[in-house]
């Protein structure tokens, strides 16, 4: 009887371990801000239950918003009423505390269905009229992700660019196990970094996670079976399948925009060239031919051109090269001339930005180059930044750095204007890949 | 684990050959005298410490996998041993620091461990003796964030297998 009670404890003590250690292990600093934030006020969204809400929807919304660093929501301390609906809201009041907009919201529940009702509202307080509103019905398990499509809507209503709260980024983690043994995750998380999953554990690295454009996949590099090899990843079903494995590297996958290929870094024929792999024939098309490195391909928009890395000129730079049905059309052209070192090339989802690593002096930074005017723009001022990636509305690059002699993410605007910092407990964060927009 | 050992292990022997001690280090790091004078007992060139063998790690600069002059010697020694034992056979990891780019750093430690196994095929090597693995950035032996952390991970270890 008492060891059953005991069991019991014991149980409810590892559930609760675990459930803390699942959640309370990121935390996100801004650690750039933008002067002209856009002050709005979030009215904590009126729920009837008695019970606490599993998730905080306004928290969710009220962060998502401050972390783009364009808003700046006030203190629930400031707000100085509680209006849940349009018709409780009055305009004047909030005029005083120079807030330009208002959201306002309630929750219910469907207990004989159980599902949660969400309702919101945003109002222009100067102009006094509704801008938008919406109504949701969703699961408790998706009450988070409701939170961050309302903060979409509003992002995108008053940015006029889409929001890209209700993403995900994948990313390799490294610790040690209780042995003592280092251990590589590949992980999926929401765009703020919750709701870790965990696709694939290994011993041995893992890199260079590339997301299906569908986001249903990802294509990566693991040394699993102890030297570099390319697997592809189902995330829902975490069925994974490997796709090259030739002599020598088989490295930085990138997937075409229309997901029918997969261009890629083989170094069977002797030194790293670039290859784009068909995904239903598996047949593969060389695109470059040269003694030097040849790596790091990514697809502009159209599809019809691939920018890489290449030291053919000595040093790392980039290069473009227009890519056909059976190899490179033309020769490869040298896009990138600023500094001794610029790697790692990833392109804006409009293809009028590439940002990449660039090496100033003995720091590497990330920075960003417009593909018509070719204006160069460092964006960072850490010194061991790496692996950028444009979340899918281009408008912050995540990448990898250190802080406190441990690997953390950060995400910057692409003007350089506000920047945050995602870290997590323990052990190394890196190769963060954004995930395109949902489909469904 | 097993792997920091063998650095211990290459590190010992590096040691003692300055050193000049009659102690070595056997393979798994366990310490072992070494009786030297001891008449009639061949010793392997690969456990001697005092062999040029006994170096397993050549250093590069960054972004370079030009062979320094410093470590020819000790490639030729290990080309010589190759040829004499067709049997032995050797795996060469190449490695890079942690600044720049990570894909670019395993392209530099693989053309950095095709540097090496190039210097042993010229002379006289059997290609089929030889692998080549590139870890990059991913698997460094110093873990600090200054050139000297740095100038010990640019390297390409010679691992001989069986050992």
């Amino acid at each position: 009887m008492n060891m059953m009670l005991l069991r019991r404890v014991v149980l409810l003590f590892s559930l609760l371990m675990v459930s803390t250690t699942g959640s309370a292990t990121l935390t996100i600093d801004i650690t750039q801000g933008v002067e002209g934030a856009l002050p709005i006020a979030i009215v904590p969204f009126h729920w009837e239950g008695a019970e606490v809400l599993p998730e905080d929807i306004t928290a969710v919304i009220k962060s998502d918003l401050q972390r783009s660093g364009r808003f700046a929501p006030i203190p629930d301390k400031d707000l100085i009423a509680r209006p849940f609906e349009g018709k409780q809201v009055k305009f004047q009041n909030w005029r005083v505390l120079n807030v330009d907009n208002l959201v306002v919201g309630h929750v219910s529940y469907e207990k004989d269905k159980k599902i949660y009702r969400i309702q919101f509202q945003l109002f222009d307080v100067y102009k006094e009229n509704q801008l938008t509103g919406y109504s949701f019905r969703t699961s408790g398990r998706n009450l988070r992700r409701t939170a961050h499509r309302i903060s979409d809507i509003i992002f995108e209503t008053l940015m006029g660019v889409r929001g890209a709260f209700d993403t995900s980024i994948a990313y390799i983690t490294v610790g040690y196990s209780d042995k003592n043994q280092k251990i590589y995750n590949l992980a999926v998380a929401d765009s703020d970094g919750y709701n870790e999953q965990i696709i694939y554990q290994s011993t041995q690295p893992m890199l260079s996670p590339s997301w299906s454009p569908d986001g249903r996949r990802i294509a990566y590099v693991s040394y699993r079976r102890g030297r570099p090899e390319l697997y592809l990843q189902n995330i829902a079903t975490k069925k994974v399948k490997r796709i090259s494995s030739y002599q020598g590297l088989n490295n930085a996958p990138a997937w075409s925009p229309k997901g029918d290929t997969l261009a890629m870094t083989l170094s069977k024929d002797g030194n790293p060239e670039i290859y784009v792999m068909n995904m239903k024939s598996n047949k593969l098309t060389r695109i470059t031919r040269n003694y030097a490195i040849d790596t790091e391909p990514v697809w502009l928009p159209d599809g019809r051109s691939l920018i890489f890395t290449s030291d053919r000129g000595g040093g790392p730079q980039l290069y473009r090269i227009k890519v056909g049905r059976r190899g490179a059309v033309g020769k490869a052209e040298r896009i990138t001339y600023e500094g001794k070192y610029n790697a790692r090339p990833t392109v804006s989802p409009d293809g009028k930005k590439i940002a990449m690593v660039h090496q100033m002096e003995d720091k590497f930074h990330i920075a960003v180059m417009d593909t018509e005017t070719e204006h160069f723009t460092i964006l960072t001022e850490s010194s061991l930044d790496e692996s950028p990636s444009f979340a899918p509305n281009g408008s912050m690059i995540i990448y990898a750095t250190e802080h406190d002699n441990r690997g953390v993410l950060s995400a910057v605007s692409v003007d350089g204007s506000t920047k945050q910092r995602l870290s997590f407990q323990q052990g190394d964060v890196r190769e963060p890949a954004w995930s395109p927009f949902r489909t469904n | 684990m097993q792997r920091f050992l063998k650095y211990v292990f290459v590190l010992g022997l590096i040691m003692s050959v300055a050193a000049c001690t009659t102690a070595a280090k056997k393979e798994g790091g366990e310490e072992a005298p070494v009786a030297a004078e001891e008449p009639g007992k061949m010793l392997d060139p690969l456990s001697d410490p005092s062999s040029p063998l006994a170096t397993r790690v050549i250093y590069f600069d960054f972004d370079s996998s030009v062979i320094k002059d410093e470590f020819k010697d000790v490639i030729t020694a290990h080309a010589d041993y190759l040829v004499g034992h067709p049997e032995a056979a050797i795996i060469l990891e190449g490695h890079a620091d942690e600044r720049g780019s990570r894909e670019y750093n395993i392209a530099l430690g693989e053309r950095r461990a095709k540097a090496v196994e190039q210097l042993l095929t010229v002379q006289g090597v059997s290609a089929k003796q030889i692998q080549v693995i590139s870890f990059g950035e991913e698997r460094p032996v110093a873990l600090g964030h200054d050139e000297s952390a740095w100038s010990l991970n640019r390297r390409v270890e010679i691992l001989y297998s069986g050992q």
